[in-house]
């Protein structure tokens, strides 16, 4: 396998469950709920899908598991939020506390064990072209459905009667209820699928990123994709090219490290200067890369606010009781 | 159908589990209760798991009553557990993370009768208290000495968590061990900056694979270095406890944290009433390390760690005996000479041949 080659693909297996994840928590800020529950509903997830997994030897059916967790977890923060309008803030800081305590008592008997891991499938002809066979077309089905996921939600958003109402329920519910729609349906089934995508994404790090459970292996990936949200102004193929750039660094990173920078003496001079001057870079530092690039995306969108304002659902984080 | 039947399975396994978080009682020979604090998980197959196994060692050589609290943060919550621990009729109570060293002085105190017993910390601030720890590094030379002959590429990648004189001791043992084989064996570093992140561990064992390794060796606790390299084809070393049944084909031994002896030892002491303060720092000489059977590698490689570790054993070769020279080329140890205590307790600076910068 080539350097490149290698590399890329530990990018794309960083990026995976934040993209998942991400486009989840999009649908339901969509629909104007705002649920903060990412990282409990994604470690519910591994913890399912790993244990699913284990017990019927299938990493499919592990997947599968955690979608069906993710979902379920959800729902008990659109019962507290969308039922007993509970503070969407606080509910869902709470499921994730919840998450991760719950994950960990359910895992307790799963810890130290040899995962089952999900292995790539190989498309013919097409995983034999240069580079891009072995990245696009050697891969998991996790990797394959996150692309898919990806268009269909682009689609289904803009440019299907449904996906309208659900935007339209987002930017104004009481507009939306006056015309006869069922706000707090589309909201239940937008809070449902958003926690699945996170049990899917939690799947993913319990059965391809690391094939085994640990007590809080998501890690904070969670808010990473709460973050890449704001981060892609509620578009989703901004959340393809944020995800991966978060992935990018966080193994761009590792990278630096790593490299013997005598190696790199071929490169012009000034090129070599400037690879010296990185590497010189404390780890501590390029640990936090990452968070750091994200923050500063996020302070350069939300300087226009014009623009963050057209995308950003104008209910988001309101409750709604319809008048009878 | 099948996925909830697994489900209900799941749920079973964790109510089972909560039945199994109360302390756990045995029949008392003895009216001694040797209390235990955990700072993770005690399936966290790692550091937690193996004090684990001392304490259930402890219950089945002195038949004496045993309790333990896991996952127990390094916060206020510390002291409160050990505190409820000395109320609750411990004789003696054992904290076993460095990040505990403050409340368990602070509780040692309000507790003269109750003995107390610290891992890796130096602080002994009442006649109560004792400290303990382990000279892994002994083990990291000999993984060196392995590495440096199995490897084909001449790199060895560690994955390093916190630039604590502990992690550093074991990159130079490591890097010493490997070049008492071959002069110009290499070592890339990749600090994680965690214990614990299978995730960001697996990251690094890829990086590091990638950058032309073809041996590796970790000193954060998950066993998910250890799945990739056995994912990649290349060979590795085990962390803290037998790691073999997650690289059947690619552990070549691991450093084993043994605390049975000492546990047995201190909690017997306490029975018989001849308990005083100590400090104890030992090495494979005290049993305090084990190494898991050398597999995965030729004969005469097996016979050469295996006489290694029986002379670090027998106190006839130490890892830290000179000529040694710092990275920065100045001279440390003159040949013949052994590294003192202290400067190994607050080492700081990396040996001649570390490809890497330390953090500071």
């Amino acid at each position: 396998m080539l350097m490149t080659e290698a590399i890329l693909l530990t990018i794309f297996t960083a990026a995976t469950p934040l993209m998942i994840a991400a486009l989840g928590e999009l649908v339901t800020e969509r629909s104007g709920v705002l649920n903060l529950g990412v990282e409990g509903m994604m470690i519910m997830g591994a913890v399912s899908g790993f244990a699913v997994a284990q017990l019927t030897g299938s990493a499919y059916l592990g997947a599968l598991g955690g979608i069906a967790a993710g979902a379920l977890f959800s729902l008990l923060f659109a019962f507290l939020t969308l039922t007993l309008v509970a503070n969407q803030v606080a509910t869902g800081l709470a499921l994730t506390i919840l998450g991760l305590g719950l994950s960990g008592l359910i895992g307790e008997g799963f810890v130290g064990q040899p995962g089952v891991k999900m292995f790539p499938i190989v498309i013919p002809f097409l995983s034999e072209l240069p580079l891009v066979g072995k990245l696009l077309f050697s891969q998991d089905a996790i990797f394959y459905f996150s692309i898919a996921l990806l268009i269909a939600i682009n689609w289904f958003l803009f440019k299907t009667r449904a996906g309208l109402t659900l935007r339209s329920v987002g930017d104004n519910h009481k507009s939306a209820h006056s015309l006869g729609i069922d706000v707090i349906k589309i909201r239940y089934l937008a809070v449902m699928f958003g926690g699945a995508c996170s049990g899917l994404a939690g799947a993913h790090l319990a059965l391809v990123y690391v094939p085994q459970w640990v007590e809080g292996m998501s890690a904070g990936r969670g808010w990473i994709a709460l973050a890449l949200v704001v981060f892609a102004s509620w578009r989703p193929f901004r959340i393809l090219v944020g995800a991966y750039l978060f992935g990018a660094v966080t193994i761009a990173q590792l990278h630096i490290q790593a490299i013997d920078i005598n190696s790199l003496t071929f490169l012009p001079s000034w090129l070599f200067y400037l690879a010296e001057l990185i590497k010189a870079i404390p780890s501590q530092f390029l640990s936090s890369l990452p968070y750091i690039a994200t923050i500063v995306v996020l302070v350069i969108i939300s300087r226009n606010r014009r623009l963050t304002l057209i995308n950003t659902p104008a209910s988001l984080g309101k409750g709604f009781v319809p008048d009878r | 159908m099948k996925k909830t039947t697994s489900m209900i399975a799941a749920i079973g396994l964790s109510v089972a589990m909560v039945a199994s978080f109360t302390p756990s009682v045995m029949a008392a020979k003895d009216k001694t209760k040797a209390c235990f604090v955990y700072i993770g998980p005690t399936g966290d197959f790692g550091w937690t798991y193996q004090h684990d196994v001392g304490r259930k060692a402890v219950e089945a050589a002195l038949g004496v009553e045993t309790a333990y609290l896991e996952n127990v943060p390094e916060s206020a919550d510390a002291a409160r557990a050990i505190e409820r621990f000395a109320r609750s009729g411990c004789s003696i109570i054992f904290t076993t993370s460095f990040g505990y060293m403050d409340a368990t002085n602070k509780v040692a105190k309000k507790f003269p009768d109750v003995k107390f017993e610290h891992a890796t910390g130096y602080k002994r601030e009442s006649p109560n208290v004792s400290t303990y720890s382990s000279k892994f590094y002994e083990g990291r030379y000999v993984l060196g000495q392995i590495a440096a002959k199995m490897s084909k590429t001449g790199v060895a990648g560690y994955i390093a968590s916190f630039p604590i004189p502990e992690v550093v001791r074991g990159i130079n043992a490591f890097t010493l061990g490997a070049q008492s084989i071959n002069p110009d064996f290499k070592l890339k570093v990749v600090w994680v900056n965690t214990w614990f992140d299978p995730g960001k561990e697996s990251d690094a064992a890829k990086t590091l694979i990638d950058q032309g390794v073809d041996i590796l060796t970790q000193h954060t606790d998950s066993t998910a270095p250890m799945q990739v390299a056995a994912e990649r084809g290349i060979l590795a070393f085990g962390q803290a406890s037998d790691m073999i049944k997650f690289g059947p084909k690619t552990q070549m031994t691991s450093i084993i944290d043994n605390w049975d002896d000492y546990y047995i030892e201190r909690v017997k002491a306490v029975m018989d009433g001849t308990w005083t303060s100590t400090d104890t720092w030992g090495g494979m000489d005290e049993e305090l390390v084990h190494m898991a059977p050398i597999t995965n590698v030729p004969d005469d490689v097996k016979a050469m760690g295996e006489a290694t570790i029986a002379k670090i054993k027998s106190g006839e070769f130490k890892p830290f005996t000179g000529p040694i020279t710092k990275q920065d080329g100045t001279e440390w140890l003159k040949a013949g000479e052994v590294a003192e205590v202290g400067t190994l307790l607050g080492m700081n600076f990396y040996v001649k041949g570390v490809d890497d910068k330390l953090p500071e």
